[in-house]
């Protein structure tokens, strides 16, 4: 089966006063249909800059695509002018962002909102725009859809904000959703309710789905793939499973044994002085990166090699991928 | 638990309603029941953890308990004396034991500030030494916390989330208290830079006999740093405990819905999905008797009317619940 | 974001070359009031010509020669005149403005506070204020002062108090709320001390920004008021009445006349916006490195 969201070799660059920030570095990932990829960073490592460029939202100037492509279901949106991608967002690539308030017209009827993209992508009329609109926030699983589609974004809760967001997203069944940080500012019941209403309406529409956010926890609940960013490059690709039992990279391995996690998750008896794994240090600049691996003036395990060489990106194991001379 | 020793911080029946002005004439036309009847105490060298959803009143509590804001009913003490009615002049010499750290490394730095001078301020406001004295006290705060003494020159924005934090935490060590109220501290933090702080507040704890009440809504966070959770639901407390038996085995439906609700970072776990329905009720007009029942999968037709009380279920392990 | 700053020292010198570099529109601001402020204060040594001394014969004459800048009807050296309106015009300007937002910062501070009836009061009060435009009601005043230097600085920085303390006010208030206010709070820092180290700074940024274009509207009010006979009273040349006198007349047959208080009119209000802008962003540690 072909991928339908094919990224390769993908570079976003900003022209500022400090200099060249190099935010995304030759990022290659694809993502099937029905698929849940992640993309895993702490701020600054490119993740919302890679989701950005995916959906051409890089504001230009200061930002520019410098090279790559983005190809959904074989189009490269980087080569299509901006009449033909203004088509393509919202039919074939959509995108949910953490505060939905920045997404949503404060003027404007939720349910207005929804039809308005109906009628400008699939060119349906206004009353069949207006069914769709209700049964998409049926479909989000706001209660009393009719009524609520007529209530402005400032009148729902976060968590109804977030739902009528992504029936917004999906109104016009895109084949690939990116979903940026969508419940980092959401309470964790409701992050549990957007998490699985996001991925039972994958599992009804086959839409590919491209999960920006920094919780190890949600990559492990909801993706099969993920990839792992730290200051603009890939570090690490493999299926969920095996990063999380067998990370390559030093940075994964730290992250994974820094967090503290519930104690059902690992037996109970946690005595409270256990001192957690640190990573060292701290983020680098992305206009003044170190010369070699950028993580290695943080790692333990950095030899000379590391400091004066970008380790490349190959294939380690069995489709497990990393960048690090070490591993 | 220490039960024969006084406690550093005693809370009893502490209330903090909000009125809601409306109008030309301002006049009250409501109130949000932002903390409506919470009590606990912490010991020495002790974490209690507070957790809850965003509007359950968890901040409140921990601004009540300063007095930065003023309660509405209810009593705090430290070390057995109640400050609650104490006039500001007679607070003052009061506030050298009790601290706070804040959630945005941002907000909680006076951007015009140098970093060493915000550190040294509490001493200034104290009259702490001289000049030179309080300049080498500032100095080690700033070893302690991990950030070098010639930073101290800098502003804040010059400082990235985490070594900013570390600022805020200096300047709450400065007086040397014997009590932190921790409010998400590491909330605003990137992960690798988390773990930093979570343990630099418990070896900090581990050196000077620390209490905290460690404000949270990350759950693990809040099992690692505390001794003891209480957990908040619309103002009240549905249930308190030690974090082990907690953990093990929640006992308010509305603990075991949050506990299931944590996404795990572990993939070869395949749990069970327990999900509580719907949204947190405005805690201007919360629903009667138990204010979880709208969204309890076991609620029966008496949590609807009959408020539960925290009740003693087992040692040290309280649950307001009428079903457990 | 920037972290990892090395920590060498910089002189004051340093420090101004930097911005200098900076802003050079602010730089452009700054050298365009040091002028004025300059000629102002030495007006007596600057001006080439005695600004009162009427002469008959160069009446209406054409710029050029000994008049730099023309003459006007009674003769009177329009370039020595411009200089010695400069003390005229800066003085009620900087004088208007630092009463004005002086006077506001207090109030909007007070409010901030005290809140309360007391706030709810003084708000009312400056709508009523706000809803007169300024012009009008620096005419009120002038007009029951009476017209003197010192009554139109008055009648110019009373109507400028609204505006600023309604600013230092909704600024005081979001600032009451930030975190480190409260830290102050936690330390047991007084209300006073609080509001000296912690609030006023903060509200610095906007203050000047007002402050510095309302110079600009301070000196534009004094020009009106000039024009319409309720300025400084004669002999003193001021901008605003060496417009007015001529404009009528003269635009025509002598537009030097017109022209060049016009432009030095233009020139100070473009200055002080600019130097007020990179003032603003100087002042903020933030923009320093």
């Amino acid at each position: 089966m072909a991928p339908v969201l094919e990224v390769s070799g993908l570079s976003t660059v900003f022209h500022t006063r400090r200099g060249l920030v190099r935010a995304v570095q030759d990022v290659s990932f694809s993502v099937n249909a029905g698929e849940t990829l992640a993309i895993v960073g702490e701020s600054g490592c490119g993740k919302t800059i890679t989701a950005l460029s995916l959906m051409r939202l890089i504001p230009q100037p200061p930002g520019e695509i410098a090279s790559g492509s983005v190809k959904v279901d074989g189009v490269d949106l980087l080569q299509l002018d901006e009449a033909s991608m203004r088509k393509m967002r919202g039919s074939k690539i959509a995108m949910i962002f953490q505060e939905p308030m920045t997404a949503l017209n404060p003027l404007i009827t939720v349910g207005k909102q929804i039809a308005e993209m109906v009628t400008l992508h699939d060119g349906a009329s206004r009353q069949v725009a207006r069914d769709r609109a209700i049964e998409m926030l049926h479909l989000v699983r706001i209660p009393e859809p009719a009524r609520r589609a007529r209530e402005y974004p400032h009148q729902m809760s976060g968590g109804m904000r977030q739902r009528a967001m992504i029936a917004m997203a999906l109104a016009c069944k895109p084949k690939v959703l990116v979903a940026d940080e969508p419940t980092t500012a959401l309470d964790v019941t409701i992050q549990a309710q957007i998490l699985d209403l996001i991925g039972d309406l994958q599992r009804e529409f086959g839409t590919a789905v491209v999960l920006i956010t920094h919780d190890l926890g949600v990559v492990a609940e909801t993706a099969q793939r993920v990839v792992v960013m730290y200051a603009g490059r890939k570090v690490e690709e493999a299926s969920v499973e095996d990063l999380f039992a067998n990370p390559l990279h030093p940075y994964p391995r730290g992250l994974l044994a820094s967090i503290p996690r519930v104690g059902s998750a690992r037996g109970l008896d946690v005595s409270p002085d256990e001192r957690l794994q640190e990573i060292s240090g701290m983020v680098p600049a992305l206009n003044n990166l170190p010369q070699g691996c950028a993580f290695a003036p943080r790692c333990s395990q950095a030899d000379a090699k590391c400091h004066a060489q970008v380790p490349p990106f190959e294939l380690k194991q069995h489709d497990h991928f990393a960048a690090c001379w070490q591993a | 638990m220490t039960m024969e020793q006084t406690p550093l911080v005693e809370v009893t029946a502490l209330r903090k309603f909000f009125p809601i002005k409306k109008g030309l004439l301002r006049r009250t036309i409501g109130n949000v029941r932002a903390v409506d009847g919470v009590s606990f105490s912490i010991n020495a060298g002790e974490t209690l953890g507070l957790v809850g959803e965003s509007g359950c009143g968890k901040s409140t509590v921990g601004r009540v308990v300063l007095r930065l804001i003023e309660p509405s009913a209810g009593s705090i003490k430290i070390k057995g004396a109640d400050i609650t009615g104490l006039k500001r002049q007679d607070l003052r010499p009061l506030r050298r034991q009790m601290q706070i750290v804040f959630q945005d490394p941002f907000s909680s730095l006076n951007p015009r500030i140098r970093v060493g001078d915000i550190v040294g301020e509490p001493l200034k406001v104290h009259n702490v030494g001289d000049k030179k004295d309080r300049a080498d006290r500032v100095a080690q705060l700033f070893q302690r916390v991990g950030l070098r003494p010639d930073q101290m020159n800098n502003y804040p924005h010059q400082f990235s989330g985490g070594q900013r934090q570390r600022v805020s935490i200096a300047r709450a060590l400065a007086l040397d208290p014997g009590f932190i109220v921790a409010d998400e501290p590491v909330s605003a933090l990137d992960v690798s830079i988390q773990a930093q702080v979570i343990n630099l507040l418990m070896d900090l704890q581990r050196e000077r006999q620390l209490s905290y009440l460690f404000i949270s809504h990350n759950l693990a966070v809040v099992e690692h740093i505390s001794h003891r959770v209480a957990v908040m639901y619309l103002g009240r407390i549905v249930e308190y405990a030690d974090k082990t038996s907690l953990f093990a085995k929640p006992l308010h439906p509305y603990t075991e819905a949050l506990l299931a609700a944590v996404p795990l970072p572990d993939p070869s776990l395949k749990r069970t999905k327990h999900r509580v329905e719907g949204d947190v009720p405005s805690p201007i007009n919360p629903p009667s008797g138990c204010h979880f029942h709208p969204r309890c999968p076991y609620a029966e037709p008496r949590c609807k009317v009959e408020a539960p009380v925290l009740r003693d279920v087992a040692p040290g392990r309280q649950v307001a619940c009428h079903l457990r | 974001m920037t972290t990892n700053v090395n920590t060498m020292k910089f002189s004051f010198m340093d420090n101004v070359l930097y911005q200098a570099k900076r802003y050079p529109l602010g730089v452009a601001g700054a050298i365009i009031m040091t002028v004025f402020v300059f000629a102002a204060l030495f007006a007596t040594t600057v001006a080439p010509l005695d600004p009162f001394s009427t002469n008959a014969k160069a009446s209406l004459a054409k710029p050029g020669g000994v008049f730099l800048m023309g003459a006007d009807m009674m003769g009177r050296d329009v370039f020595s005149r411009l200089i010695h309106g400069a003390r005229v015009s800066l003085a009620v300007a900087l004088g208007a403005t630092c009463i004005g937002s002086g006077f506001g910062a207090v109030i909007g501070l007070a409010c901030g506070y005290i809140g309360g009836w007391f706030d709810l009061l003084v708000q009312r009060v400056t709508e009523v204020m706000q809803a007169l435009p300024l012009l009008v009601m620096a005419l009120v005043i002038t007009a029951s002062l009476g017209p003197s230097l010192p009554n139109t600085i008055i009648a110019i920085a009373i109507p400028l108090i609204p505006t600023v303390s309604r600013v230092v006010r909704s600024n005081v208030l979001s600032l009451r709320e930030m975190p480190y206010v409260e830290a102050a709070k936690a330390i047991g820092m007084s209300e006073w001390r609080i509001a000296a180290i912690h609030v006023l700074p903060n509200t610095l940024a906007p203050l000047i920004v007002l402050a510095t274009a309302q110079l600009g509207s301070t000196i534009l009010t004094e020009a009106s008021l000039s024009f319409l006979g309720l300025g400084v009273p004669e002999p003193y040349p001021s901008w605003g009445r060496m417009l007015s006198e001529s404009a009528a007349e003269y635009v025509r047959t002598a537009p030097w006349l017109v022209i060049f208080p016009g432009l030095a009119i233009s020139l100070v209000v473009f200055g002080s916006n600019l130097l007020g802008d990179a003032l603003r962003d100087a002042l903020d540690p933030r923009q320093r490195d």
